[in-house]
């Protein structure tokens, strides 16, 4: 396969960037995406050009590193899947393809196409936890029986990878099916509701100050997460977060 | 090998003043040994069987320059000293030191282990050592590296017991660390089930699953802990799987006899670690623990002979950071990535673990690495990494090649389909050679099993390194099986058909879809291609029963030491050594080292040791960004990896290891004239990362070759050709029944071998047999 | 003393009611509290504007008594114009923060690939049906007003189907009245559900309720559409 790549590139978090474009050849639909970056770098670097960067690591789809805004979709034209997951058997010879870095004022670029999502870790700080110590000395884990459908729901919530493309792909630029997932995780298990209140309030108000966008409930977030999380967790933070308001 | 250690020296038998100058002698090589841990010296002579007289003996040899000990009134002198110098360039200090060792392991290697019957060994040990006091451990910090399930639950105990943390990890965020990517499960021995589970069962298992070669104590500690790891993680919110009743749930795992894996879907891995983040980002929220992302260990640094801190480079800058603290841990992972190919991420290396054995701690069976036997294959030279298939799925797929060749050609060139081969010429290779065990073996030997295959030129796919994981004949017991059910016909085959698929789709379909989308075919309808791959290292820094590496204060935990699972591991083990690790063991463990340190106060890091690690550290960066090779880092990391898979893999020989050490030599020397590091130092830059990790592999594998070389037996994911048995079993032998532990004196092939030998009072040790 | 306490309890909850509100959740809510008003108003605006196809005197009593009942027009009237206010200044402000969240534009983007042109352009439906608010005014509330408060009027109480039917006369402006509708339509097919989300209820997703949200959404519109053109076509 033939393509032309057009890829985003900023030496560094106060330079101005660009859009360069590439040509490549060669290319076997096999490869996954970042496998073709890889051969687009191996070159860059015996050319004596900077190569890309990009943040990836367990290229398997679940550590949620890798975050290209790709063709105008997070993580590429499939579904359901990462960009480390995406196969070039999705393009056609002589595409062109756009490659940029997920967007956000909240994710500001660090190089080329990687970000800072630590604003996502600090939501978590403020309070993505169950107050527990790990004495190991807590109750037995069947003392409390959950029942099949909250602990599922739970989990689904809690299968987020924390990879940002809900927020890339949010017209607003908004955090919310993230911090949804979360609260709803913890939310749904007898455990998580003791604190739940100030949970809410808490991660909310981080949100807020990080300075991630509104949610106006397009929905784009929940068709471009990889894991499929559903616009059912916001709804739950918007109940979590009114029923917290009232209660205090 | 530093040869300034090396003198020559007369072997004199009696006192020097009984000799006459005519007196011939033999002339030997000394070599002084100080160890780190002991901190003694100790002297090895070797003869060179070269005499000479005592009036030609020049005893200022180390004063001339061309340092020959034969003055040349000797009508042989020039032969003899050619024949000396070449004696000390060939100089195995190896060869000898194994003798010393044999003799005194216990002087260099303690186990700490503690006293009473096995049961009692943890809580008495707990009992007995010292602890530090609250208002104390306010004074203590600890630096913890990697973050993931065993640095990530370290760091959260820690920082809760009140000891002041630093964590550092080299991804944008703790929660990335390659513990996510576990599949299957956590094991623990709760007993929930009603089988006959116990905290002895669990340890019984484990201990033969790793064919013998851990160590008892620990194993049967991290079995005792394991149905706490379960309370905890529940009590975090953690969504493991759950029956209508609403209490956990259960699978089995790995061939053992109880159902005692707890699992969340096929992402147990991911929720451990997500349960143990939100440990952590309580106590990052509380400022207990300062968290630095995107950092890189880069160095250890030993201050007095204990650990004092590590100089790390932010990635984002690239700046050097001295960091100090009380006690360092390593919580790095394992080394899998030194194939190039393997399921680690990307990112998982061995750096830090290498470091910290160039300063001194002992690297115990690096060649003990598990394959995993269903894995994607390799598709083309452009692969970076390969991804696992659950070990499950050996519950219903069974494995096959062609019997034939012209199929196998068929097949290839694209003219026959798998499911145009008819039953009878299938070779259902490990059914027929394991028929006790099946489909369902061990890693191991499923992995050898089909590496015989393809080997044999049966592979499938088009470079021959792939088998075939068949569903059919699942989808139809289980369809026939609904269809009775559901009373249908049971001979419409399309009907059957389709209800065995939806069960198929229930159990795996997650991983049936993650197949169709890397190889784009559909595992419904053709058989699935596997091929083994690297996914494991049981192997790591030794470390005592308190998890301490031979360097005090220096710790290892999780994949990153090598304590638990011997040769081999079993499935959903991973997870629970990781937790248990870092939860339940080393916050208390480390107590017993700190209880000295309470006095210490702070520790400055702005001593000599300090701006010493620093400096080479800059100065090896420096090296690789001024050095104007024509390679790319990546040329050399997977040509190590070739020669690591090919003659360092599966099945391992002599002569081949023999070669891998002197072409990793070599190749190692490449690398450092040839390779190429685009971008300057003080910045973002990728490839120099990459670079200092790959310089870091191409030592560790010249090491884990001469482990291997070294091991003569085979045992557990290490299979020597040379000891098999007829049937192409391994063979293991007694007398390598130990621990090797290697100290770091130079060029890794010189490491020097100690012996942990390993005793088994609690269990018997018997041959595994899957037939 | 117990006054105290309550007056106490009153100022924090203000407090804590004052905070929620200021948070992105709780700006959230209110939207969606005001369009959840708005479009009951508006089903009793179309209630009443239907009857004007059939039954001129039914029209004309309940045009009457809207126009003249003093809880209506002094008291619900009142906070509706609060409510229209609201819902735009509030649409408007986080638009604003919306777009300062997202700061960065990319070079390639495609919306329509997850989600709704509907749930991406509120701003500009909403502008559009703004504009027509203004017209409406204009055409219809300044001039009663005028007529009833400034004008002193005498009470016509058979006025109203008249005065009704006479604006529908200009094609242009039945025209511009059916595209504002439209526009209106689109908005709700996306607020109709988006406000249930944004109150916290799951329900938005169940078939019943995103039914009766296409009823509502298309159907209302579509009325007021009807009988514009019914009495442009009839008189």
């Amino acid at each position: 396969m033939k393509l032309t790549l057009k890829i985003w590139r900023q030496k560094n978090s106060e330079s101005k960037g660009q859009m360069v474009s590439y040509e490549i050849d060669n290319i076997s639909p096999d490869m996954s995406f970042l496998e073709m970056l890889d051969v687009l770098n191996a070159r860059l670097i015996l050319e004596d050009d900077d190569p890309i960067s990009f943040d990836h690591d367990c290229r398997e789809g679940i550590c949620g590193s890798c975050s290209l805004f790709i063709n105008g979709q997070a993580h590429g034209p499939d579904r359901r899947i990462t960009t480390c997951q995406l196969h070039m058997r999705k393009f056609k010879d002589g595409d062109t393809i756009y490659v940029e870095p997920f967007r956000a004022k909240a994710f500001p670029v660090i190089k080329d196409l990687v970000i800072d999502r630590s604003a996502f870790d600090r939501i978590q700080h403020s309070g993505g936890y169950i107050s527990v110590n790990t004495s190991g000395n807590t109750q037995d884990a069947n003392s409390i029986p959950i029942n099949k459908e909250d602990a599922d729901n739970a989990f689904d919530a809690a299968t987020c990878i924390g990879c940002g493309a809900c927020v890339a792909t949010c017209k607003n630029s908004s955090a919310m099916l993230f911090v949804g997932a979360k609260i709803s995780q913890y939310s749904l298990l007898p455990q998580g509701k003791t604190e739940a209140s100030r949970r809410v309030l808490n991660m909310v108000n981080q949100m807020d100050l990080e300075g991630f966008g509104n949610c106006s409930n397009t929905g784009a977030c929940e068709v471009e997460c990889p894991k499929g999380i559903s616009l059912d967790n916001i709804a739950r933070m918007n109940r979590e977060l009114l029923k917290a308001s009232l209660k205090k | 090998m530093p040869k300034k250690k090396l003198t020559y020296s007369l072997n004199y038998r009696r006192p020097k003043s009984e000799y006459s100058p005519d007196d011939e002698l033999t002339i030997c090589i000394r070599y002084y040994h100080k160890c780190n841990q002991t901190k003694k010296t100790k002297i090895i002579k070797k003869s060179t069987g070269v005499r000479c007289m005592l009036k030609d003996w020049n005893s200022d040899w180390h004063k001339n320059s061309d340092r020959s000990p034969v003055k040349s009134s000797d009508p042989f002198h020039k032969k003899k000293n050619n024949i000396l110098k070449k004696k000390v360039k060939d100089f195995d200090i190896q060869h000898l030191y194994s003798n010393v060792e044999n003799e005194s392991s216990s002087n260099y290697l303690k186990s700490n282990l503690p006293k009473g019957s096995i049961d009692l060994k943890w809580t008495n040990h707990k009992n007995t050592i010292n602890l530090v006091s609250p208002a104390n451990k306010r004074n203590i910090d600890i630096i913890v590296v990697g973050t993931g399930l065993a640095g990530g639950s370290a760091c959260a105990t820690l920082a809760e017991l009140g000891y002041n943390v630093k964590a550092f990890c080299f991804q944008d965020s703790p929660r990335r660390a390659h513990s996510i990517a576990a599949q299957g499960g956590i094991n623990a021995a709760k007993n929930y089930q009603g089988d006959g589970d116990s905290v002895y069962r669990l340890f019984y298992d484990t201990v033969k699953g790793g064919d013998y070669r851990s160590r008892e104590e620990n194993v049967y500690r991290l079995a005792e802990v394991s149905a706490n790891i379960i309370d905890q993680c529940v009590a975090q919110g953690v969504p493991f799987a759950r029956d209508y009743g609403g209490l956990l749930d259960n699978r089995s795992f790995g061939g053992v006899l109880v159902s005692r894996t707890f699992y969340a879907k096929g992402q147990t891995g991911q929720q451990l670690l997500l349960g143990a983040y939100s440990a952590m980002n309580r106590q990052i929220a509380r400022g207990k623990i300062k968290m630095y992302n995107r950092h890189e260990m880069l160095d250890v640094v030993i201050v007095d002979g204990k650990a004092r801190g590590i100089i790390t480079r932010n990635l984002i800058n690239g700046e050097l950071e001295r960091h100090s603290a009380h006690a360092v841990v390593l919580a790095t992972g394992g080394y899998g990535n030194v194939f190039y190919l393997s399921t680690n991420a990307m990112g998982s290396n061995v750096t830090a673990a290498w470091k910290a054995h160039r300063r001194g701690a002992f690297f115990a069976n690096p060649c003990f690495t598990q394959i995993h036997p269903t894995c994607i294959p390799v598709s083309g030279d452009h692969q970076s990494k390969l991804t696992l298939m659950s070990e499950s799925l050996r519950n219903d797929g069974r494995i096959w090649v062609p019997k034939k060749l012209e199929d196998v050609n068929a097949i290839r060139n694209g003219s026959k389909k798998p499911t145009e081969i008819s039953e009878e010429d299938r070779d259902y290779f490990l059914e027929r050679r394991y028929p006790a065990f099946g489909n369902l073996v061990p890693r191991d030997v499923a992995s050898r099993a089909a590496k015989e295959r393809c080997d044999a030129g049966f592979g499938v796919n088009k470079t021959g390194e792939a088998v075939y994981l068949d569903f059919a004949s699942s989808i139809l017991r289980y369809g026939k099986e609904q269809a009775r059910i559901k009373g249908e016909d049971e001979n419409n085959n399309e009907l059957i058909k389709k209800f065995g698929k939806e069960i198929i789709r229930k159990k795996y379909g997650n991983l049936f879809q993650m197949y169709e989308k890397i190889v784009d075919q559909n595992p419904y309808e053709t058989p699935m291609m596997i091929y083994p791959a690297v996914h494991y290292t049981m192997g790591g820094i030794w470390v005592d029963y308190n998890l301490m590496t031979t360097i005090p204060g220096l710790y290892a935990i999780g994949e990153a030491n090598f304590s638990d699972h011997g040769a081999n591991r079993l499935g959903a083990s991973a997870l629970m050594q990781g937790l248990a690790d870092g939860y339940f063991v080393l916050p208390y463990t480390i107590g017993d080292y700190l209880s000295d340190e309470i006095s210490t106060g702070p520790i400055a890091n702005d001593t000599k040791e300090f701006m010493l690690a620093e400096k080479e550290a800059r100065d090896k960066l420096d090296m690789l960004v001024n050095n104007k090779g024509t390679k790319s880092v990546d040329y050399f990391h997977k040509r190590l990896g070739k020669i690591m898979w090919n003659k360092c893999g599966m099945a391992r020989n002599k002569k081949d290891l023999q070669s891998a050490i002197a072409e990793i030599s070599k190749l190692r020397k490449e690398f450092w004239s040839e390779v190429k590091v685009p971008g300057s130092q003080f910045e973002f830059n990728e490839e120099l990362a990459k670079a200092g990790r790959v310089a870091d592999f191409l030592e560790l594998g010249e090491l884990f070759a001469k482990d291997a070389l070294n091991r003569e037996e085979s045992c557990g994911g290490h299979f020597r050709e040379e000891y098999q048995t007829k049937e192409g079993e391994a063979t293991r032998k007694k007398e390598f029944q130990f621990v090797s532990a290697w100290e770091y004196v130079g060029e890794p092939k010189n490491a020097i071998l100690h012996k942990e030998k390993l005793d088994y009072k609690n269990i018997e040790v018997k041959e595994r047999s899957y037939k | 003393m117990s006054n105290n306490v309550l007056v106490l309890i009153f100022v924090l909850q203000l407090n804590i009611m004052k905070n929620f509100l200021l948070s992105s959740i709780g700006k959230k809510v209110a939207m969606a509290l005001s369009a959840i008003f708005l479009m009951i108003f508006l089903l009793q605006h179309f209630l009443i504007n239907i009857t004007s196809v059939f039954s001129e005197d039914i029209f004309n009593m309940l045009s009457h008594f809207m126009g003249t009942n003093f809880l209506v027009q002094f008291i619900l009237q009142p906070i509706l114009i609060a409510g229209v206010i609201f819902h735009f200044v509030m649409g408007f402000v986080l638009e604003i923060q919306n777009r300062r969240a997202t700061k960065y534009e990319y070079q390639k983007t495609r919306g329509g690939a997850n989600s709704t042109w509907m749930s991406r352009n509120m701003i500009w439906s909403g502008l559009v049906i703004l504009s027509f608010l203004i017209l409406h005014f204009i055409d219809f509330w300044i001039p009663e007003m005028e007529y009833k408060y400034i004008d002193f009027m005498p009470d016509d109480p058979n006025r109203y189907h008249h005065e009704l039917v006479e604006k529908f006369q200009d094609p242009l402006k039945v025209f511009f009245y059916c595209f504002s509708f439209i526009l209106l339509s689109l908005h709700l097919l996306h607020g109709f559900s988006s406000s249930l989300k944004s109150m916290g209820t799951n329900k938005a997703y169940t078939s019943s309720v995103k039914t009766l949200g296409y009823i509502y959404s298309i159907g209302l519109p579509a009325g007021f559409c009807f009988i514009a053109i019914f009495h442009y076509l009839t008189h």
